[in-house]
């Protein structure tokens, strides 16, 4: 039921850490166990709060990575050199610990097979987290809605997800990647950052009315939802998740 | 609050506890908040204005401003947001300087930015040696991120009161809270007292 | 285009403490310019506070700062904010 405002007070919760799993390089997934979860739609994302024992907090927001999956929430972080929660998150958390967290937040970024297709989704680096849900909600669903990702990343190996969206593609699902700083020998993919041209490419054209989902940071979220504004998609079909400058 | 997250510390500096504010936490980096996008005005447009409650207003082009008695000073800074960094260097103009020789009854003001921030002090915390209109950090000038081409340094309150992207300093009779001063943030701001919000 | 800027979408979870519901699916009307939009898609830019710019003019929508465990919220700037009216469903 798109747009059904959720009543209620949102509080912190508690959450226990199952599994630390890791990505890529400096990509790990957390694989929670949240008892008092409401459940979640693909594409939401949740606050995480850190407190020190001087009593110094911090908060940052994760995008949920996992299809709605009872009271199992996965976050995919990535760590940032100059970070105060992630390297946190991907290097001192373990299984066993717990994790404060509100949520779910975020109905505007949300994508179920009720909404329908096509759907375009365009991520830079971590930004194919969000994304990443609405392609495993699918494929637990059963749709076979065209839904298209464009992903954009800096090699091979800090492809996100990388063998499952293998996997997952086809019966509708077209994975294609961009590869902006190295490609590795016969790679068959772009080898440039995401601009106008690969996206007529890619995407379902304007008059298909696809609903289109872009995520990563700050600059790259502009770049591209301008390039499609330029191919004729209407601007209230392209929802957008900035990460700011430097990304989630 | 009582659940700590395990094995989480901040990479701490370390600082003498007298030089940190109550709630502040000391940082080396230099977070970057705004309200709102960053003006680029460029120094050819750029202008700062005392006006207001003046016989008469007087204002600088930037070479005007640039050619005045300027001063380096070391302060440590401290956001409301609870960071504080030390030992900040910066090089501008005195307040006092640009207030010499200007006749007022006033005894408020309000600091003027563009973009449309503004926030409110009275005379006497900008005046005395306490506030200064800077052009230039840590040796270089200022960037338009962290205010430039010049903002105000008014070191001794949070420093929400020191806005970027200053234009101008208008005196007045009445005290009119700025932009975040209407909307919880203290009017005063001392750090030392913890004056955050409303009703502290 | 200002790296720093942030959808509403990021705000999520304080808009949600601050009204008691989930509002980026809502819609605010700018009342600098009159444009539409759900606040999911406004922009957003982190101070002392929050501030919700309209993501055609730029101009304020709303501001808000946490204040102990209260939100004080200003909405001058939106001439409108409609949302739809929640449901026991999660």
């Amino acid at each position: 039921m798109e747009g059904a405002a959720l009543l209620g007070r949102l509080t912190w919760q508690l959450a226990d850490v199952v599994d630390i799993v890791p990505e890529t390089a400096g990509v790990k997934t957390l694989a929670l166990d949240v008892p008092e979860w409401p459940g979640h739609r693909a594409g939401q994302h949740v606050d995480v709060r850190l407190t020190a024992e001087d009593g110094y907090q911090a908060e940052r927001s994760y995008s949920i990575g996992s299809a709605p999956n009872g009271t199992r929430v996965e976050l995919t972080v990535e760590r940032l050199d100059d970070g105060e929660v992630s390297p946190y998150l991907t290097e001192e958390l373990r299984p066993g610990d717990r994790l404060e967290l509100r949520g779910p937040v975020g109905g505007y970024f949300v994508w179920e097979p009720a909404v329908g297709g096509p759907v375009l989704l365009v991520g830079g680096g971590s930004g194919v987290v969000p994304l990443m849900a609405m392609i495993r909600e699918r494929a637990a669903a059963g749709s076979d809605v065209d839904m298209r990702l464009l992903l954009s990343s800096r090699t091979l190996d800090d492809v996100i997800y990388r063998d499952e969206l293998e996997r997952l593609a086809g019966s509708g699902l077209t994975v294609t990647q961009t590869l902006t700083r190295s490609q590795p020998t016969g790679w068959a993919g772009y080898a440039r950052r995401v601009d106008a041209e690969m996206l007529a490419e890619v995407s379902p054209g304007a008059e298909d009315r696809p609903h289109v989902y872009v995520c990563g940071p700050t600059p790259f979220v502009e770049a591209v939802a301008t390039a499609l504004v330029s191919l004729g998609h209407e601007p209230d079909r392209i929802k957008t998740e900035r990460f700011g400058p430097t990304g989630g | 609050m009582s659940f700590v997250s395990r094995g989480f510390r901040r990479r701490r500096p370390d600082a003498d506890p007298s030089r940190v504010p109550p709630g502040q936490y000391v940082t080396t980096d230099y977070p970057v908040l705004s309200a709102g996008p960053t003006p680029h005005t460029s120094p050819e447009e750029w202008s700062f204005a005392i006006d207001g409650e003046v016989a008469e207003a007087r204002s600088w082009t930037w070479d005007e401003f640039r050619a005045l008695p300027s001063e380096e000073v070391t302060v440590d800074i401290h956001c409301v947001t609870k960071w504080s960094k030390l030992d900040t260097v910066w090089r501008g103009v005195s307040v006092d300087t640009l207030l010499d020789g200007v006749d007022t009854s006033a005894e408020h003001s309000t600091q003027y930015s563009d973009g449309g921030y503004t926030t409110n002090l009275p005379l006497a915390d900008v005046t005395g040696g306490k506030a200064w209109v800077v052009y230039e950090y840590d040796g270089e000038p200022l960037e338009p991120e962290h205010g430039g081409p010049a903002r105000m340094l008014v070191p001794h309150l949070y420093f929400w009161k020191s806005a970027k992207w200053i234009r101008g300093l208008r005196l007045q009779l009445e005290d009119e809270p700025g932009f975040w001063e209407t909307n919880g943030y203290n009017n005063h701001g001392d750090p030392w007292k913890e004056q955050r919000y409303w009703g502290d | 285009m200002d790296a720093l800027m942030l959808d509403g979408n990021a705000v999520a979870g304080l808009l949600h403490e601050a009204f008691g519901a989930e509002m980026t699916t809502a819609t605010g009307t700018c009342d600098a310019c009159g444009a539409s939009q759900q606040i999911g898609a406004v922009h957003v830019f982190r101070g002392a506070g929050v501030v919700l710019r309209c993501h055609r003019c730029e101009s304020i929508l709303a501001k808000i700062v946490v204040r102990r465990g209260q939100a004080c919220v200003d909405l001058r700037g939106l001439r409108a904010l409609v949302a739809l009216q929640g449901t026991s469903e999660a």
